[in-house]
């Protein structure tokens, strides 16, 4: 019996597995997918909002601005890429200028700190690139970017060490209340537990409402975007959004933490939670909108395209908390934008909640602090002749597009929860995810794969289930 | 740190021709940096014959042209680094190289030949809508799991791109076991050799779909099958022309790209077309004593033909240091490119690129050939060379296409005795 289940290894279901393992209490994590950060969590803007967007007094509005506030401090403990560049929403029209001053405004209010409107020329002088058109804009310098995989795998990896236990390719199929706690039927048997928390994204309606009479309804909203090569990564420095309609905060250009030059998201609501692909209208809308706010984009440099599902519930606001007639079941449900930013903040309320509830205990021996993969690019040149001395696999090039070596690559399979896929070496490490797209690295990390899981290479999955890379061997069938 | 005349970048068959002929023309120390195990690069996964008949008057496979140029490059005593990745290369040419034996190298070089080769344009870049799953190949990563490492990715596959290598990887999937449905071409040509069509398409019955293209991609996991459609003269989809093709797998030979990101780095201007540097009738680019070759400088069908044009950066980064020197003893400095008058070539009508870019009429050797490629298919037509409007070439071509590298020679003479010469212009006439 465990004291409490997560459902989902996201970014919310580990952001709430890591408070969790400061107390004293036994916990695992439920996944359907083979690694950490497989859904909504590893397709995203991957933005830090300001927190000038969201109603005030909402949820969405409270834990963004906290979340935002986290994650500096986090981004240290935790070692994961964090950079506060700074965000412009770019208001075109003359007319449309009073929306954006009801956001400046709304900011004001949510406690957004330093929000300024910036007029035409200051626009052009902190980004030369933007539309000559712009007429002001909002300029939230707390707004930032983060490598989302890389603080979704963070949380996993801490709260694995705090002793968390994940299970994965594990898919939760039904919910029943026991005497004590609930018990769980999975694709991998059963798991009994005192207390759930239900962080499985676009999936959290389905779980919430096997255990409550109140029904909640969550639609996947599509969103595609473009990434774009190093080489137009500093094509903006900062995030730059459009003015905000209906569907979300329309087709913003961001560069990465990595230096890469983001462009998306489209939002189109479908039904079918798994519907991750793209489509040709998604992608020209990204690329002709986001070309409204950003001038001269160098479109040729796109490297791939890609589309997440964001978690919209009905009532667009964060639901995090215990239906009435349900305790015992904490909902961290509707977690779309900001939920990456407030992550930090859903995880420390959820964490809040159940330590009252359950009256747990902090440990003693917690361990706040977590090492990222080491990027040898970063240390100096004596430090590097060392390492490689004492660690030659540090001097073997693979992804020559991300220059990403041996050892960073055998640290991300050898590490707690590491990776067991071309996909997760690639969210990891980066190996894979540069201008050639794995065309050259991907049968040599299929290698040292297949080396380190000592298994068959012919085992090696692009993500798990059924994506293996190689069929056969020649002339099997002949 | 080391100190080399001249260092090559990439020991493919450009960086290999390269080194052989700068030891060839007087240099001492010549040294290949290759970031794979072995040398030879992509020509050792071109287990197909065709190679050689050119340079060799025979039909080799690849890897037997790469032993060849491998065997003279050691016994011209060419020395070369192998798992050797370069990382960066200053203006002044100094290079920092990793392995894992030596850990960081920085080496001096005097000249710097470029060869690094292209990498194949990725599904990304063509934006491609649809899933993500596993059996999505570039045609290149497939023929490197086949021919070198034996295993088969796909047994029902869809082929995008009638490139060299896409056809090649048609034959080769065939003759490995899988079935091969069709292959798609977005253009209304193929971009690859007329004889790979017929070798590799015709004799294994397998369709060839022009003007067509992948509008979409189904499977979560492992892909389960494309729609192909027609395509306008825009390439855009044509409405109700979709059909559906069950497979495991798409295999991607839709462009070669240059692979310059160490020269962009290095201040090196590339063409926006060739995606390769600009270089002078030396093949020398914008950094002084920076040459390039092969598929970095731009996309060749032949290897036979990169061979001839790194032999010749070879000669030329050779020339390059020996004048250096005699202008150093003789305690003058020529101010290289900037003083010598340079005459733009320039691409006419129906011309893509052109390589060189520029030519300097007293630098030439007696006579240079000029490549370029040209944008569309012709069918007797003339290439013209005009020296500013004169015209001075006008010669029948029975056939052109995009897909074949053409090339024609200018005589050094012409040049230098044209009075006044600004400018040279290739373009192509329909007859």
């Amino acid at each position: 019996m465990y004291d409490v289940v997560i459902i989902g290894a996201g970014v919310t279901g580990t952001a709430c597995a890591r408070e969790l393992s400061r107390y004293q209490a036994k916990i695992c994590v439920l996944e359907k997918e083979e690694d950490l950060c497989c859904g909504t969590s590893k397709a995203n803007s991957a933005i830090v909002h300001a927190g000038y967007d969201a109603r005030e007094g909402s949820l969405k509005a409270k834990l963004n601005v906290r979340g935002n506030e986290m994650m500096e401090q986090l981004a240290q403990e935790l070692d994961f890429p964090f950079k506060r560049n700074g965000s412009l929403v770019i208001c075109l029209h003359e007319e449309d200028f009073p929306r954006l001053k009801i956001l400046y405004e709304r900011g004001i209010k949510n406690g957004v700190k330093d929000l300024r409107i910036l007029d035409r020329e200051q626009v052009k002088e902190m980004e030369p690139n933007i539309s000559d058109q712009a007429y002001a804009a909002l300029y939230a310098p707390t707004a930032g970017i983060v490598c989302p995989f890389g603080m979704n795998i963070a949380f996993g990896e801490n709260a694995a060490v705090n002793g968390v236990e994940f299970y994965f390719n594990t898919e939760v199929k039904g919910i029943r209340r026991r005497e004590e706690g609930w018990e769980l039927s999975t694709s991998r048997g059963s798991f009994r537990g005192k207390w759930i928390v239900n962080g499985a994204g676009v999936y959290a309606d389905r779980f919430h409402n096997m255990v409550s009479r109140e029904k909640i309804h969550i639609t996947a909203r599509r969103g595609e975007y473009c990434l774009l090569d190093h080489s137009a990564g500093k094509h903006v420095s900062h995030t730059i959004f459009a003015l905000p309609g209906k569907y979300g905060k329309g087709i913003l250009a961001a560069p990465t933490v990595h230096g890469n030059l983001l462009l998306g998201p489209t939002a189109i609501d479908t039904e079918d939670k798994e519907g991750t692909c793209t489509t040709r209208e998604g992608l020209d809308q990204v690329l002709e909108k986001a070309g409204m706010n950003v001038k001269n984009l160098p479109m040729r440099q796109v490297i791939t395209s890609f589309a997440g599902l964001r978690a919209h519930e009905d009532g667009d606001d964060f639901m995090i908390g215990e239906p009435e007639d349900a305790p015992g079941f904490l909902d961290c449900a509707g977690i779309e934008s900001p939920g990456l930013t407030a992550a930090p903040a859903i995880g420390e309320m959820a964490a809040g909640i159940l330590k009252e509830k359950m009256g747990l205990k902090e440990k003693t021996d917690f361990i706040s602090t977590r090492k990222g993969i080491l990027d040898p690019k970063t240390l100096e040149k004596e430090a590097y002749r060392k390492l490689i001395k004492e660690q030659p696999a540090y001097g073997n090039i693979i992804c020559r597009c991300e220059k990403i070596t041996e050892g960073e690559i055998l640290d991300a399979i050898h590490r707690p929860l590491g990776a067991r896929s071309l996909d997760g070496i690639k969210r990891r490490t980066r190996a894979g995810m540069g201008r050639c797209q794995s065309g050259f690295c991907a049968p040599r990390t299929m290698e040292i794969l297949a080396r380190g899981l000592k298994v068959d290479m012919s085992e090696i999955t692009k993500s798990g289930g059924r994506s293996r890379i190689i069929e056969g061997i020649n002339k099997d069938s002949l | 740190m080391e100190n080399y005349e001249i260092v090559v970048i990439g020991g493919g068959p450009a960086g290999l021709a390269a080194a052989i002929a700068a030891k060839q023309n007087g240099m001492e120390k010549v040294l290949i940096l290759e970031r794979d195990r072995e040398l030879g690069g992509i020509l050792n996964q071109c287990i197909h014959n065709g190679f050689g008949l050119h340079t060799f008057k025979e039909e080799l496979t690849g890897p037997e042209y790469a032993e060849r140029f491998i065997h003279l490059a050691q016994q011209a005593g060419v020395e070369y680094r192998l798992n050797t990745m370069v990382m960066d290369i200053s203006p002044d040419k100094k290079i920092t190289a990793l392995n894992r034996a030596e850990g960081l190298l920085e080496i001096q070089a005097e000249a710097v030949i470029l060869a690094m080769g292209c990498r194949e344009r990725s599904r990304g870049a063509l934006n491609i809508p649809g899933y993500r799953p596993a059996g999505i190949f570039s045609a290149g990563t497939a023929q490197r799991l086949v021919n070198m490492e034996g295993y088969l990715p796909g047994r029902e596959v869809v082929i995008l791109g009638s490139g060299d290598i896409g056809l090649i990887m048609a034959r080769r999937m065939t003759l490995e076991g899988a079935n091969v449905k069709v292959v798609a071409e977005l253009m209304p040509y193929s971009g690859g050799l007329k004889r790979n069509i017929v070798q590799c398409l015709d004799d294994f019955d397998i369709p060839l779909k022009l003007s067509h293209t992948v509008i979409d991609i189904k499977g979560k996991e492992r892909v389960e099958g494309v729609t192909l459609a027609q395509v306008d003269e825009k390439g855009r989809p044509v409405p109700g022309t979709e059909e559906e093709y069950s497979c495991d797998t798409l295999l991607l030979s839709v462009g070669l790209i240059p692979e310059n990101e160490l020269s962009r780095e290095m201040g090196v201007e590339l063409n926006p077309v060739t995606s390769g540097p600009q270089v002078n009738e030396s093949l020398e680019t914008s950094v002084d004593g920076v040459f390039a070759c092969g598929n970095v400088l731009h996309v060749h069908d032949l290897v036979d033909f990169v061979s001839e044009e790194a032999e010749a950066a070879g000669r030329h980064a050779a020339d390059y240091i020996r004048k250096k020197r005699k202008d150093q003893t003789e305690v003058k400095r020529t101010e290289a490119l900037s003083e010598i008058e340079q005459v733009p070539l320039l691409t006419g009508a129906g011309v893509r690129y052109t390589v060189p870019s520029f030519i300097r009429p007293e630098q030439m050797e007696d006579s240079l050939k000029v490549r370029f490629r040209v944008g569309k298919v012709y069918r007797n037509c003339y290439v013209n060379v005009y020296f500013n409007e004169e015209q001075i070439i006008h010669k029948k071509r029975p056939y052109a296409a995009p897909g074949e590298m053409e090339e024609l020679t200018l005589k050094k003479e012409q040049l230098t005795e044209f009075p006044g010469l600004k400018k040279i212009t290739i373009s192509m006439e329909e007859a």
